[in-house]
C-alpha cells in the first residue's frame, strides 16, 4: 500500500508501519483463541449457575480472563463470595504492573488513559512490549486489546447461550482453563526464582485443598510470591549471570 | 443467582481499578525493586495454584480426571515444542475430547 507522506500524520504513521500486517495477523490469531476461550468461559459460567447477564457483565467490565475463571470457579465450588473476590483481585493485581509498562510506552492521557486501562491484559501488554518502535507498540496494544475484547465478549455470550445445550465435558472444554493458565505460566518461568515460586505455590495449594474453603488455596499462594519477592537478587557461584 | 451480583460487581470494578492504578500511579512508586520482583512473581504463584486446583480439587477433596490431565499434558508438550496459545488450547481440548470419546 502506498500512502502519501503528507496524509494525516496519525493515519500515515500507522499505514506506513512496516510491522502493521504482522501485528494485525498476530492480533487476529490471538482473537480467534480468545473467542474460543470466551465460549468456554460462558459455558463454565452457565454451569456454575450464573445468568447470561452476569457472565457477559464479567467479560465486559472485568475483562481479565484468569480473574473471571477464578471467581466463577469459586462460585462453582461453593466457596465464599469473599474468597472469590480476593482471588479475582489478587490475580488482577498483575494488570496494575502491566499498566506501568504500557504507560511508559504509550504515554496516554485524559480519556485515552481511562480507555487504555481497560485494555491492559496479558496479551495486549505482551504484544506491545514485543514491538521495536513506539508507534508499532501503540498499534499492537490497541489492535490486540480491542480485537480480544470484542471476541472474548461475543464468545462469552455464545458460550452461555449454548452452554446448557452442549455437553462441555464431552468437548473437552473443562481442559481449556488449566491448559491456558499453564501456557500463560510457562512464559513467565524465566529464571530459577520463578520456577521455585511455582513449585512452592503448587505444593502449598495442593496441601491446602482439603483444609480450607474453595478459592483460598489460590489466594494463599500469593504469599509465596510476596516472600520470594523480598529476597534480593543473589549472584550464585557456579551459575552464569541471568 | 442474585447473591452473586455483589462479588461480581465488586470484583469487576476492583479489577478495573487495579488496571487504572497501573496506568495512573507515578511509576516511581511501583519501580521499587522489591515491588517489581513481587509483581512479576505474583502471577507465577497464582497461575500455578489455579492449575493445581483446577486439576486436583473437587470440593475440598483430592480427585483428578485423567482425561483432563492427559489433555493438559498434551498442551504441555505443545508448549515445550514452542506451540502458540491457540495451538495449545486446541490440542488440549481436542485430546481430552478424543480420550473421552474413545473411553
Amino acid at each position: 500500500m502506498t500512502s502519501s507522506p503528507l496524509a494525516g500524520a496519525a493515519t500515515s504513521a500507522i499505514e506506513s508501519l512496516p510491522e502493521r500486517t504482522a501485528i494485525t495477523r498476530a492480533a487476529a490469531g490471538i482473537g480467534l483463541y480468545a473467542g474460543a476461550f470466551g465460549v468456554t468461559f460462558g459455558a463454565v459460567s452457565a454451569a456454575s449457575g450464573l445468568t447470561t447477564t452476569q457472565a457477559v457483565v464479567l467479560s465486559i467490565v472485568m475483562y481479565t480472563g484468569a480473574s473471571q475463571f477464578a471467581l466463577v470457579g469459586v462460585f462453582a465450588a461453593g466457596g465464599s463470595p469473599l474468597a472469590g473476590l480476593s482471588a479475582a483481585l489478587l490475580l488482577g493485581l498483575r494488570n496494575a504492573f502491566y499498566g506501568v509498562r504500557v504507560t511508559q510506552i504509550l504515554r496516554p492521557s485524559g480519556v485515552r488513559r481511562l480507555l487504555a486501562a481497560h485494555f491492559v491484559i496479558d496479551e495486549s501488554t505482551a504484544m506491545a512490549i514485543a514491538q521495536p518502535t513506539r508507534d508499532a507498540a501503540g498499534y499492537a496494544f490497541w489492535a490486540t486489546g480491542i480485537t480480544l475484547y470484542i471476541l472474548w465478549t461475543l464468545g462469552t455470550l455464545a458460550g452461555v447461550l449454548i452452554g446448557s445445550g452442549i455437553n462441555t465435558s464431552a468437548l473437552g472444554l473443562d481442559t481449556a482453563a488449566p491448559a491456558i493458565f499453564l501456557a500463560l505460566l510457562w512464559r513467565q518461568l524465566s529464571d530459577g526464582r520463578a520456577c521455585a515460586v511455582a513449585l512452592g505455590a503448587a505444593a502449598l495449594a495442593l496441601g491446602l485443598i482439603p483444609l480450607v474453603p474453595a478459592g483460598v488455596p489460590i489466594v494463599a499462594a500469593a504469599a509465596v510470591a510476596v516472600i520470594a519477592g523480598q529476597l534480593p537478587t543473589a549472584r550464585r557461584h557456579g551459575t552464569p549471570d541471568q | 443467582m442474585t447473591t452473586a451480583w455483589a462479588p461480581i460487581l465488586a470484583a469487576s470494578l476492583g479489577c478495573y481499578g487495579l488496571k487504572l492504578a497501573g496506568v495512573s500511579l507515578p511509576a516511581s512508586l511501583l519501580k521499587h525493586p522489591r515491588v517489581q520482583r513481587t509483581a512479576g512473581l505474583l502471577p507465577v504463584a497464582m497461575l500455578t495454584a489455579l492449575v493445581v486446583t483446577d486439576l486436583f480439587d473437587t470440593n475440598r477433596h483430592y480427585s483428578a480426571d485423567w482425561h483432563t490431565l492427559a489433555g493438559v499434558g498434551v498442551g504441555a508438550v505443545a508448549l515445550r515444542l514452542g506451540g502458540s496459545l491457540v495451538v495449545v488450547f486446541a490440542l488440549a481440548i481436542a485430546s481430552t475430547a478424543a480420550l473421552r470419546f474413545a473411553a
